[in-house]
């Protein structure tokens, strides 16, 4: 069974590397969200840092979102994810290796570019770490969840906003305490480990969870 | 093996076929037959458990599909109209991944030989996006050379194939015939393969 | 007792037992809600702390809440049994209800405006329960674009169950999270009164409110089902004499 996980993460990190131009536009796009904020709102240090938790995740949140469309549209279209129905494996385990490369390509490279959005939001370094570990923590969360919704809305028009839709407030719990941590994080002689270790729950949930849901969805979508 | 109980499906709104009963058994191949939208291909689909039927079941050695689950699709291949294949992967990296998943032990050099024996030889390493539409169903069929599933589903598999390959598809399904395997397929072509002797099933009115 | 349960599963014999309803279910609801709003005006202290007469919006605010939340819940029941079952009725319950359940969040929303502006001047202060309320919204508004979406209606139905179901797990989290945004402080956010320290007339009126507003929601949503029905199923034999009858 882990064997079968990870050939389909290396098979979807394969295809990604070959077209890596879908990578680099999550990417991108995230940090275009992120750059446009100060000069909607104001360039005042502490306008910045009030704002920073707030925007930094609904950057991610729109761009974990707009990536989904792309988990498992094209494994649809050529009909690769049927046969991922047929295999003898648990199609859970087949869905989460998708979810992770998936993570691995568009959710792990907002964590790795968080310094950055420390730099222009001028957040101190203990806040950055806090960014850091609240979007490894959060990302995948996101990911996950929003994987059910992307396999819902397997080949269907309007795609991209219809996801949304549906995705966009069952993200709110990790967009409450994620950047209730990185607020907080700014504060004197607050701990930021509740937030931490709810996220890190929800992660564990999530995990638990999900992949039924989403294995359910596919073929649901799939009929 | 293969046993269907009046097995009813609707699309939309529409009542493909009602009360369906037949068996197959090891050793014999079904040719389904019908207009389009007769609903063949809702019927096969039926039987590999992706479309859920309104009554009805579908029976794999006396069980019901539906408790036995990965017990049946490991004896279980489908190929329907999509090739399945990934644009972007080679040939031998396509038919390797799909030969693990099935669950199966098999080296990248029996994919080789699989690949070259479908005619594909020199083009196993190539991104399948450069092949034609007659080479990516050949890459699709390779899959039939080293699937030890004893129930082949087969969706108009000789669709864009040149005559060579028809010949050689057919000698590949007579073979696991042969072998006591059950072929169930559509098509519209007239091959010699299912003119004669098998058994027939003729859908819509 | 089972043989009768199962007796009104379909479609065609549940389709005139609901037409035979509709009518006093609407009746019922109509003289539950002047009685309520009689003693919402009239049985009921004049003033409610600070806020004058016109807190007397809760008798449809509070109401309209509880249902949008129930409605929810029996929405997601009916997903559940039509996903088990595999029974077509259950998916257009479902489905009939979701309307009603968004238009009483969406009442709720209004009435809670304009309690909020005659009581503390402000329309709108992201107040949880409040926020909570929108959330709900949207996942109404959610299940019914999916439905929507999807052309075939086997999926659709079973697509927006599942959709259904995932919100329902969610809601505890997401209205708890709404709640309490600062996991170290918790206790500090409850700024409301509960219902226990509410007087009991004020109760008595909302929980008859309640009452008329499930009573309509009966009436409305059998009728929307009856429709449904009647589009689903309209190839089925026991149609054809009721549309020639109506043509």
């Amino acid at each position: 069974m882990f064997s079968t996980f990870l050939i389909i993460l290396k098979r979807d990190l394969i295809l990604a590397m070959r077209h890596k131009t879908d990578v680099l536009t999550t990417l991108f796009f995230f940090i275009i969200v992120v750059s446009l904020f100060p000069l909607g709102v104001g360039i005042e240090k502490s306008t910045l840092q009030q704002i920073a938790p707030g925007v930094v995740w609904i950057a991610a949140l729109l761009a974990s979102m707009l990536a989904l469309e792309r988990l498992f549209a094209s494994d649809y279209a050529d009909g690769t994810l049927e046969q991922m129905i047929l295999t003898p494996q648990p199609l859970s385990i087949l869905v989460l290796a998708k979810v992770l490369a998936h993570w691995l390509l568009t959710g792990l490279p907002l964590v790795l570019i968080a310094p950055l959005v420390g730099l222009q939001y001028h957040l101190p370094a203990n806040s950055v770490v806090v960014m850091m570990l609240a979007l490894l923590l959060g990302t995948p969360i996101l990911s996950m969840i929003g994987a059910i919704g992307a396999a819902l809305t397997l080949g269907l028009r309007g795609g991209g906003i219809l996801i949304s839709l549906l995705v966009l407030p069952l993200y709110i719990p990790v967009l409450i305490y994620g950047s209730g941590a990185i607020a907080d994080s700014m504060l004197e002689g607050v701990t930021v480990r509740a937030y931490l270790q709810l996220l890190g729950a929800f992660l564990i949930l999530a995990l638990v969870f999900s992949p039924w849901a989403t294995a359910a969805a596919v073929r649901i979508s799939s009929e | 093996m293969l046993k269907i109980i009046n097995l009813t499906c609707t699309r939309g709104d529409r009542s493909l076929f009602a009360g369906l009963n037949f068996d197959v058994k090891p050793g014999k191949l079904l040719h389904i037959r019908g207009q389009n939208g007769s609903g063949k291909t809702t019927l096969l689909r039926t039987l590999c458990g992706l479309f859920l039927q309104d009554t009805g079941e579908v029976q794999w050695g006396g069980k019901n599909i539906r408790s036995l689950q990965e017990e049946y699709r490991k004896q279980l291949l489908y190929l329907g109209h999509h090739n399945a294949i990934k644009d972007d992967l080679t040939g031998l990296e396509n038919l390797h991944i799909e030969a693990q998943l099935s669950g199966e032990k098999i080296s990248e050099k029996q994919c080789w030989q699989a690949l070259e024996k479908i005619g594909l030889r020199g083009y196993e390493d190539l991104p399948t996006k450069a092949l034609s539409q007659g080479q990516k169903r050949r890459v699709a069929l390779s899959r039939l050379l080293l699937s030890k599933a004893k129930l082949w589903i087969l969706d108009e598999p000789f669709t864009a194939l040149d005559v060579s390959a028809v010949d050689f598809l057919q000698s590949i399904i007579r073979t696991h015939i042969e072998n006591d395997g059950i072929v169930l397929l559509t098509t519209h072509q007239e091959v010699s393969l299912t003119s004669g002797q098998s058994q027939q099933l003729q859908l819509g009115n | 007792m089972s043989i009768n349960w199962f007796k009104y599963a379909s479609p065609a014999s549940f389709y005139p037992l609901a037409g035979k309803s509709i009518p006093w279910f609407l009746v019922c609801a109509a003289l539950l809600s002047l009685f309520g709003l009689y003693w919402g005006f009239f049985e009921t202290p004049d003033v409610l702390t600070e806020q004058k007469e016109y807190y007397r919006i809760i008798f449809v605010h509070v109401p309209a809440a509880w249902l949008s939340m129930w409605l929810y819940i029996v929405l997601v029941a009916w997903a559940v049994i039509g996903l088990v079952f595999n029974t077509r009725l259950s998916y257009m319950l479902a489905a009939a209800i979701a309307p009603t359940g968004a238009m009483f969040t969406f009442l709720s929303l209004w009435t809670g405006a304009f309690w909020g502006k005659t009581s503390w001047g402000t329309w709108w202060d992201w107040d949880p329960r409040m926020t909570s309320q929108l959330i709900l919204l949207f996942l109404y508004v959610g299940y019914m674009a999916l439905q929507s979406a999807i052309d075939e209606t086997r999926r659709a139905d079973r697509a927006s169950a599942l959709l259904a179901i995932v919100g329902l797990v969610l809601i505890p989290i997401i209205f708890w999270s709404i709640n309490c945004p600062d996991p170290n402080q918790c206790a500090a956010l409850h700024q409301r009164s509960s219902l226990k320290t509410v007087e009991a007339n004020i109760l008595t009126a909302m929980l008859i409110m309640a009452l008329a507003f499930w009573s309509y929601s009966f009436g409305v949503i059998f009728m929307r089902l009856r429709n449904l029905i009647l589009e689903r199923e309209r190839n089925s034999k026991w149609i054809k004499p009721l549309v020639e009858e109506t043509s």
